[in-house]
C-alpha cells in the first residue's frame, strides 16, 4: 500500500464535519450561481440599454392641432440639414399607441388624446451638436423639444453598474463565508480525530502528510457539494421564465450560449478555496501537537 | 543513541524527577521501574520527543531534541519504535494497515512479504485483515510491537507492554523483544512487573533503572 493510498484511509469517513462541508459547499455554490448570473445579466443589461439608447434621440412636438403639421415639417427639415443626424422618422400613430398601451391599457381612445408628435432620430457615430440643434429647434419650431435620452440612460447605466457591484460583493461574501465554514469544519475534523493525529505523529508521519490526509477529505467533499449546488442552481436558472429574446432583470436572469460554462468554474474554485482554508487550519492545529 | 544530561521534568507542581543522566547505547537492554506516578511514562515520552525536558538536555540520535524542527523530530521517530500500554491503533484500519503505518505514512516502501513475515513472527498471521477492536489484549500488544519494529528502529521503547496480559502471554511478548534485542535493537521497557524483569534477566544482559525519590537509580542485582 502506497503513502497516497494510506493517506486516503487514515482519516475515518465519519463525523459531522463531512456533512457540514457538503451542505455548506452545496448551499454556497447554489447562491454563487445566482450571484454570478446576476453579475452577468446586469452587465448585459447595461450593454443593451446603452446600445439601445446610444445614438438615438427623440424630438417631441407639442403644438395646437392646426400648427402641428407645419412644425413637424420644419423640424424634419432642420434635422435633415443638421450634420450628425443620420435619419429622422415621424412615429406613426399606431406605433405611439403601442408604446402607450403598455402603460395605459389597450382600450383607451388614443385618437381623442392630445398626444404630442414624436420623431425618432438616429444619430451618426459623431452625433450632432446637441446644444446648437436645441437652439435651432427653439427658434424655428417653438413646440419641439430635443430629447437625447441622457436623463434615462444615466440612471439605467448606474443602476446596472450597482447591480453588478452587488453581485460581485455577494460572490466575495459567499467565498468568505465558505472559507470560514471550511475553517470551522477543518478544526472540528482535526479536533475529533486527535487519536489519528497522535498515532501518525508517533509513527513518524510529517505534518504535511497528516494535513494532506484531512485536506484531501475536506476539499473533495467541498468539490462534491459545490458540484451539486451548482447543478441545482443552473437547473433553477433554466426553470426561470424565458426572456423572449430580450434581457430583463427578472425573466432574463441567467446565462446564454457559452456563458453557461461560467458556473462550471464554481466547483473547482470551491475545492481550491477549501484546500487553502483547510491546509492553513491543519498546520495551525498540528503545531500544537507534539 | 538516546542520552539524558542532568534532566529534570516538571508538570508545574514541582519536579517529577531531576538530575537524571543516562545513555541508552546501541544494542542495550534496559528496564525502567518505579512506583505508579514516579514518572516512568514521562521518561519514555522524553525519549521520543513527545515531551521536552524542563531542565537539562535530551539527545535523540545525538541531536538535542530542543533544536529539532517538527520534520526532524518526525524523522528521528522513524528510528524509534514505541509500544504503548493502550496500543493506540487507528481502529478503522486493519491490523496489517496499522502495522504498516510507520512505512506507508512516511513514504517508505512496504513489501507485502515482509509484512506477512512480521505478522507471522508475532503470531498474528491469521488476524492481518481484522480490525484492532476485535483483537484480544495479547494480540493488540503483539500488533503494537509489530508496528513499533516494522521500520527496523534503532531503539524500541515499551510502556507497560504486559500490563494487561497473563503471565504466559507476557513471557511470549518478552521473548519477542529479547529476540529483537539480539538482532541489535536497543530496548527500554517501563514496567513494575518484577517477575517479568527476572524472567528477562535470565535471558539477556539487561540493566534495571528505578525512579525513586525523584532520582533515577541503577538497581542492584536483588531483583
Amino acid at each position: 500500500m502506497s503513502a497516497r493510498e494510506i493517506s486516503r484511509l487514515v482519516v475515518p469517513n465519519r463525523g459531522q464535519s463531512v456533512w457540514l462541508v457538503l451542505l455548506s459547499a452545496s448551499a454556497m455554490a447554489f447562491l454563487a450561481v445566482f450571484a454570478l448570473a446576476l453579475s452577468v445579466t446586469s452587465a448585459q443589461l447595461a450593454r443593451n440599454w446603452s446600445a439601445a439608447l446610444a445614438q438615438t434621440a427623440t424630438v417631441r412636438i407639442s403644438a395646437p392641432p392646426e400648427e402641428i403639421e407645419a412644425q413637424t415639417a420644419i423640424v424634419l427639415e432642420v434635422l435633415r440639414t443638421t450634420p450628425g443626424i443620420a435619419e429622422a422618422n415621424v412615429m406613426a400613430p399606431a406605433e405611439q399607441a403601442a408604446l402607450l398601451e403598455a402603460w395605459l391599457g389597450p382600450d383607451l381612445p388614443f385618437d381623442a388624446l392630445p398626444l404630442p408628435r414624436l420623431i425618432e432620430v438616429t444619430e451618426t457615430e459623431e452625433g450632432p451638436d446637441r446644444q446648437g440643434l436645441r437652439l435651432r429647434l427653439a427658434a424655428e419650431a417653438p413646440g419641439a423639444v430635443f430629447d437625447d435620452h441622457t436623463r434615462w440612460r444615466r440612471p439605467l447605466a448606474e443602476a446596472a453598474g450597482r447591480l453588478r457591484a452587488f453581485a460581485l460583493v455577494s460572490l466575495a461574501l459567499i467565498g468568505g463565508v465558505t472559507a470560514a465554514i471550511i475553517v470551522l469544519a477543518s478544526s472540528a475534523a482535526l479536533a475529533s480525530n486527535g487519536q489519528v493525529i497522535r498515532v501518525l505523529r508517533l509513527v513518524g508521519a510529517r505534518d504535511r502528510f497528516i494535513a494532506l490526509a484531512f485536506v484531501r477529505r475536506i476539499s473533495s467533499r467541498a468539490f462534491i457539494g459545490a458540484a451539486a449546488g451548482t447543478a441545482l442552481g443552473m437547473l433553477a436558472l433554466r426553470a426561470l421564465p424565458e426572456a423572449g429574446g430580450n434581457v430583463h432583470l427578472l425573466s432574463g436572469l441567467g446565462f446564454s450560449g457559452a456563458g453557461w460554462l461560467l458556473p462550471l468554474a464554481i466547483p473547482p474554485l470551491a475545492m481550491v478555496l477549501a484546500w487553502a482554508a483547510s491546509m492553513a487550519t491543519a498546520f495551525k492545529v498540528l503545531r500544537e501537537v507534539t | 543513541m538516546i542520552a539524558f544530561e542532568d534532566v529534570a521534568h516538571d508538570y508545574g507542581g514541582g519536579p517529577l524527577f531531576r538530575e537524571v543522566s543516562v545513555r541508552l547505547e546501541p544494542g542495550s537492554f534496559h528496564f525502567l521501574t518505579g512506583p505508579s506516578g514516579a514518572g516512568k511514562s514521562t521518561f519514555l515520552k522524553l525519549c521520543y520527543g513527545e515531551l521536552l525536558p524542563s531542565f537539562g538536555i535530551v539527545r535523540l540520535m545525538d541531536r538535542d531534541v530542543r533544536t529539532l524542527s517538527r520534520d526532524a523530530l518526525a524523522e528521528t521517530r522513524e528510528r524509534i519504535g514505541v509500544v504503548h500500554q493502550d496500543c493506540q491503533f487507528l481502529d478503522h484500519l486493519s491490523v496489517e494497515q496499522n502495522v504498516g503505518l510507520p512505512l506507508t505514512a512516511t513514504g517508505r516502501p512496504l513489501r507485502e512479504a515482509d509484512l506477512s513475515d512480521l505478522l507471522g513472527w508475532v503470531g498474528l498471521g491469521e488476524q492481518a485483515e481484522a480490525l484492532p477492536p476485535t483483537l484480544s489484549g495479547g494480540e493488540r500488544q503483539r500488533a503494537a510491537l509489530a508496528r513499533a519494529i516494522i521500520a527496523a528502529p534503532n531503539v524500541l521503547l515499551a510502556d507497560e507492554p504486559t500490563g494487561n496480559l497473563d503471565w504466559e502471554m507476557s513471557q511470549r511478548l518478552m521473548m519477542l523483544m529479547i529476540e529483537l534485542n539480539r538482532m541489535g535493537t536497543a530496548v527500554l521497557i517501563a514496567t513494575h512487573d518484577l517477575q517479568l524483569i527476572r524472567f528477562a534477566k535470565a535471558q539477556v544482559n539487561a540493566r534495571v533503572m528505578r525512579i525513586a525519590g525523584r532520582r533515577l537509580q541503577i538497581a542492584g542485582a536483588d531483583l
